[in-house]
Order: structure tokens, then C-alpha cells, then sequence
């Protein structure tokens, strides 16, 4: 069944220079797997069509559960160029916690 | 031989030049800590202070550090605790004259020993720099500084931990800098006090990664936390994050007793991504901490445990911040009500720009956003909600240009939509918006031998 990232996942996001970089954190360990498997770098830049004009990269950081991902030429230019509301790219994690991944034969957490 | 501390505890007081005027007080009042942190320098917050050094010789620096100083001098100085602070923005040593007048002023004169780290200032030496063949191309373009040259405002490397481990080694009590990084104002202080050397790459990761974390305040101790928001004990009162740091590199991150917030687990991974780039290389001008060596572990209630840091040898170059003018933008707003909030935003957009093309503005960029439809999360957010149900929407348009002309008249045609606009208009009681000079940032790298850090000894 499809579940939304918000549900298994949290995330922090911050801006370096036109680059947004989104961490995104697996509530619990036994979820992370997933995320390396299906939240690839490629999956990202399309969730993001439309708002990003760069590439998705990805890291990993198993010992935290975790994935970064930098979005580049995703603010308008960014810091004090940018004439986006989201000039610092704060709210791309709740962006990326909107994204659907499949969750095999388990029910409602 | 000296005698070394078991823990030293570096309290974080202000996360950048505008954070919660009560933290720095509350850090050296509520509970024991041996030094405090307080970051004020944000990437364009240089070019600011140069201009009002350029108007007045005497300024430059963050002001609000000397107010906070004012009131907590007493404590600090009857407790001994000792701070650092990159305060001094292009200005270190008036910085310092002022929180020494303070610091007289309170009676506290032969008390104080303010020591004054300089050195990162390039503006003056640029052309000779340049003469010399060091580009300074922007990091993220390649572009050499030549194409923008006639436009730098400020220009300043990043000095690492080694002149605040200098300075309190020479017996400062508060330590004032110009452009030193974040990380470096707490790594700084564990070295002195642990005797670690410069080349202990582990260590040197790990009171970076300390730095990381509290660098952003109550970013690592409940604010800003998204797991379990609402179940975030009394923010109002939050305590902001503590270091508190063992010889062998392991530390805890905890805050106050008695304070609001919360130090988890998750949350700190959260601070711990957060501007983060290659995470198994964070490069410092002290050494390249590795993210992915990170062990964290809840060891009691609102205390996280950090181990494993592992890290390796800094590299020959310094990060260096300049700052150039670029243009002049301006942001006007209107908002829509329902029925049709957000078509009669989109169709104020059209007429909008259909106008501004008419009267032959020329712009680098237009941007419009509907704010409470698709403002931060674009289209995702649209397909997600019944648009037609939507109550209001603030129409944001943004425009930019090298010239202010087009800037400047753009400003004049957002009223207008009011009256000859789409209907159930309202929220421009702000007036008409003002064209804003741009400053933006050009991030360079600088061969590390360039760059000679100074300190200075200031008794109160």
C-alpha cells in the first residue's frame, strides 16, 4: 500500500546559496531501507519538477537513518537575490514528506 | 603541567543577529556553564556592517552583543565564564572598546581581559590578490571576481578555532572576532581547555560537529523540531543547547533544568543535516568532520550522547565571503477573497504583467506566488486541496532588475489592481512597496598562507 513519507519520516532543510539541501530522517531504523530504496535522487528531481531547475544529488547517512539530498538552482538565486517566500529553502522538507512511497503487507501505523 | 577539566560545558546564546535577547542571560544565569557561544555573522550580514563602517569609523560590529554584554558582565565575571563571539563583524577592535567601556562603566575596570581576533578582513588587499593570481572565482559559477570587482562591499576569509584558542591562551576572558565560522566558537574553546592539538583530526571533527549543533541555539533543543511537534514541552521558556565535552572528543548536548524545550534523539539529527552538503566531508578551516561516523544515543532524559566522530586532515585553502551589489528588487502583495480566491489572484497576475510589458519594463526576473495555495510547495500543494474552497490568497509578486527604474515603477502598479482590478481585493494596508538594494554573496576560496589571523589584548 502507498504511504506518505510524513508518516515515516521527518526532515530539516536549509539553503546554500541557490541550493536547497532537504535531510530526511527515518522515524524508526526498520523504515530506513526504504528510503535508500525507493526515495532515489532521481524520484526527488521529479517530486520537485517545476520548482528546481539544477539536479537532485544524494548522500547517505545510514548511522543516522538519514539521506540528504541537495536541490540545486532551487531559490530563485537565493539568500538575498531570491524573491521567493521560501528564499532559504526551510519548507522543502515538508515538501518532500508529501511524496508517496509503497509500504509492502504492513497496516495503518 | 596544566591541569585539565574533566568536562568543559559551552553553552550556545544566540544563533544569529536577531535571535531571543533572553538566551544569553538565561545560559549564564540558570545552571553552570563554562563558556558561552554566540554566533551573529550570517553571509551577508558583513556587507551591512562594512557600509556603516564606511559612514562612521567607530561602527561595524553587532551592536546588541554590547547590550547583551551589559547585562550579563557581572555574571560572567564573577563566575568566571568565558565567551566567544564573532561579534566584531568588520570592526573586532571597536567591538571590543565598547564592551570595555561597559565593562568600566560597571565598575568591573582591571577585571576584564578582552582579547580581539582580526586578520580576516581582505576588502583593501583585493587588488593585490588579484594582481597576484589568486581569482577568487565564485565557488558555485566559476566566475572570476574580475567581472564583479568594481561592485565588492566587504570580502573576508573564514578564520577557524586556532586565533580564539590563541586568545584564550593569552588569558582573554571574552574573545571577539571578525569572520570566524560558526563551528570555530566552540571547537575553540575545547581545545584550550582540553590541550588538544591542531592535527587530532577525530577531536577536531568532533568539537566541530559540537559546534554544528549548537550553532543554530534552540534549533538542537526543541524549536524548529518537527517530530512530535505539539508534544514540545514550554517553548516559551526554552532552554537553549549546552555542550558539555569530555577530553576524548566524546560529549553530551543538554540544556538548564528547569527550562522548556526538549534534546532528543531526532531532533538533533535534525540540526545535524541540516545546511548540510557532502556529509562525510564538512570542511572547516580547522579540518573535514564526517557526518556518517556520527553515534548518537538518548543516555537520560533531555540528553543526547554524541560519539564516533571521526575526521581527517584540513585542507591548504580558506573559505572567503564577499559581498557585491547586484541590483534592486521590490515585492508587492494583495489578497483574494473567496469565491475564486485563487483565480481572481491569477487573473490580477495577468493584467499585472500584460501591463508591465506594455510600458516596456525590462526585468531580470518576475516571480508570483500565491500565498495559502502554492507558494512554498508549487504545484504538489495544488493537487492536493479543492482549490475553489480556498478562503484567501495573497497574491506575491517579486520583480528584479540591475536598474531601479523599472523597480521603482513597478511599485506603482500594485494599488492600482485595487480599484481597476478583479473584485474582493483587499489586505495593501502596508502602502506601496519600497525598491530594496540587493547585496548578494560571492562564496571564494583563498590559499590558507594568504591569510595571517592577528590577536589583541584589551583590559578593561
Amino acid at each position: 500500500m502507498k504511504r506518505r513519507l510524513v508518516e515515516i519520516a521527518h526532515a530539516r532543510s536549509g539553503d546554500k546559496g541557490d541550493t536547497a539541501n532537504v535531510g530526511l530522517i527515518a522515524k524508526h531504523a526498520k523504515d530506513y531501507p526504504l528510503l535508500v530504496k525507493q526515495v532515489t535522487a532521481a524520484r526527488v528531481a521529479r517530486h520537485f519538477k517545476g520548482m528546481i531547475k539544477g539536479p537532485v544529488e544524494r548522500f547517505e547517512l545510514p548511522n543516522l537513518n538519514a539521506l540528504n539530498f541537495l536541490l540545486h538552482g532551487a531559490l530563485d538565486g537565493g539568500g538575498t537575490i531570491s524573491l521567493k517566500t521560501d528564499a532559504q529553502g526551510k519548507v522543502f522538507s515538508t515538501a518532500l514528506l508529501r511524496m508517496e512511497i509503497e509500504v509492502k503487507g504492513r497496516g495503518k501505523r | 603541567m596544566t591541569t585539565r577539566p574533566e568536562t568543559v560545558r559551552v553553552a550556545a546564546g544566540q544563533g544569529f543577529w536577531g535571535d531571543w535577547l533572553e538566551a544569553p542571560y538565561h545560559q549564564v544565569t540558570r545552571g553552570p556553564i563554562d563558556y558561552l557561544m554566540m554566533d551573529y555573522l550570517a553571509e551577508v550580514t558583513m556587507s551591512i556592517l562594512q557600509k556603516q563602517k564606511s559612514r562612521d569609523a567607530t561602527r561595524g560590529y553587532a551592536t546588541d552583543f554590547v547590550t547583551q554584554m551589559e547585562r550579563i558582565l557581572p555574571t560572567i565575571v564573577q563566575r568566571g565564564i568565558k565567551v566567544t563571539a564573532n561579534a566584531g563583524g568588520v570592526n573586532p577592535r571597536a567591538c571590543a572598546m565598547a564592551v570595555a567601556e561597559v565593562a568600566r562603566k560597571l565598575g568591573l575596570g582591571g577585571k576584564l581581559t578582552i582579547g580581539v581576533v582580526t586578520g580576516d578582513d581582505l576588502l583593501d588587499r583585493l587588488d593585490g590578490l588579484l594582481a597576484r593570481g589568486h581569482g577568487l572565482a565564485n565557488l558555485d559559477t566559476a566566475r572570476p571576481l574580475h567581472d564583479v570587482r568594481d561592485r565588492v562591499l566587504s570580502a573576508n576569509a573564514y578564520l577557524g578555532a586556532a586565533p580564539v584558542v590563541e586568545a584564550l591562551q593569552r588569558g582573554a576572558q571574552v574573545v571577539i572576532t571578525g569572520r570566524v565560522t560558526d563551528t570555530g566558537l566552540t571547537l575553540g574553546p575545547l581545545m584550550h581547555a582540553f590541550g588538544w592539538a591542531a592535527d587530532a583530526w577525530d577531536r577536531i571533527a568532533a568539537g566541530t560537529v559540537a559546534g554544528h549543533i549548537i550553532e543554530c541555539g534552540a534549533q538542537a533543543s526543541g524549536g524548529n523540531h518537527l517530530v512530535d511537534w505539539k508534544k514540545v514541552p514550554d517553548l516559551a521558556n526554552v532552554g537553549y543547547p549546552i555542550v558539555e565535552a569530555r577530553a576524548d572528543g566524546t560529549f553530551d548536548l543538554v540544556k538548564h533544568p528547569g527550562t522548556g524545550g526538549r534534546i532528543d534523539v531526532p531532533g538533533v539529527t535534525e540540526q545535524l543535516v541540516y545546511e548540510m552538503g557532502d556529509p562525510a566531508a564538512y570542511i572547516t578551516p580547522d579540518g573535514v568532520a564526517d557526518f556518517t561516523t556520527i553515534q548518537l544515543e538518548q543516555v537520560a532524559k533531555d540528553r543526547v550522547r554524541v560519539s564516533g566522530v571521526r575526521g581527517k586532515p584540513a585542507t591548504d585553502k580558506l573559505k572567503v565571503s564577499i559581498a557585491y551589489f547586484y541590483g534592486y528588487k521590490a515585492i508587492g502583495t494583495l489578497v483574494y477573497s473567496w469565491p475564486d480566491a485563487l483565480e481572481k489572484a491569477r487573473a490580477a497576475d495577468r493584467i499585472l504583467r500584460q501591463r508591465l510589458d506594455t510600458l516596456g519594463l525590462k526585468f531580470e526576473t518576475i516571480l508570483t506566488e500565491f500565498v495559502g495555495a502554492d507558494a512554498t510547495h508549487g504545484a504538489m500543494a495544488l493537487a492536493d486541496i479543492d482549490a475553489a474552497t480556498i478562503p484567501e490568497v495573497q497574491l506575491r509578486i517579486g520583480v528584479r532588475a540591475a536598474n531601479k527604474e523599472p523597480v521603482e515603477r513597478f511599485t506603482r502598479e500594485i494599488a492600482p489592481l485595487i480599484l481597476n482590478g478583479p473584485p474582493s481585493v483587499t489586505g495593501f494596508a502596508g502602502g506601496r512597496p519600497k525598491p530594496e538594494e540587493i547585496v548578494a554573496y560571492w562564496p571564494a576560496l583563498i590559499d590558507k598562507r594568504m591569510v595571517q589571523p592577528s590577536i589583541e589584548l584589551i583590559s578593561a
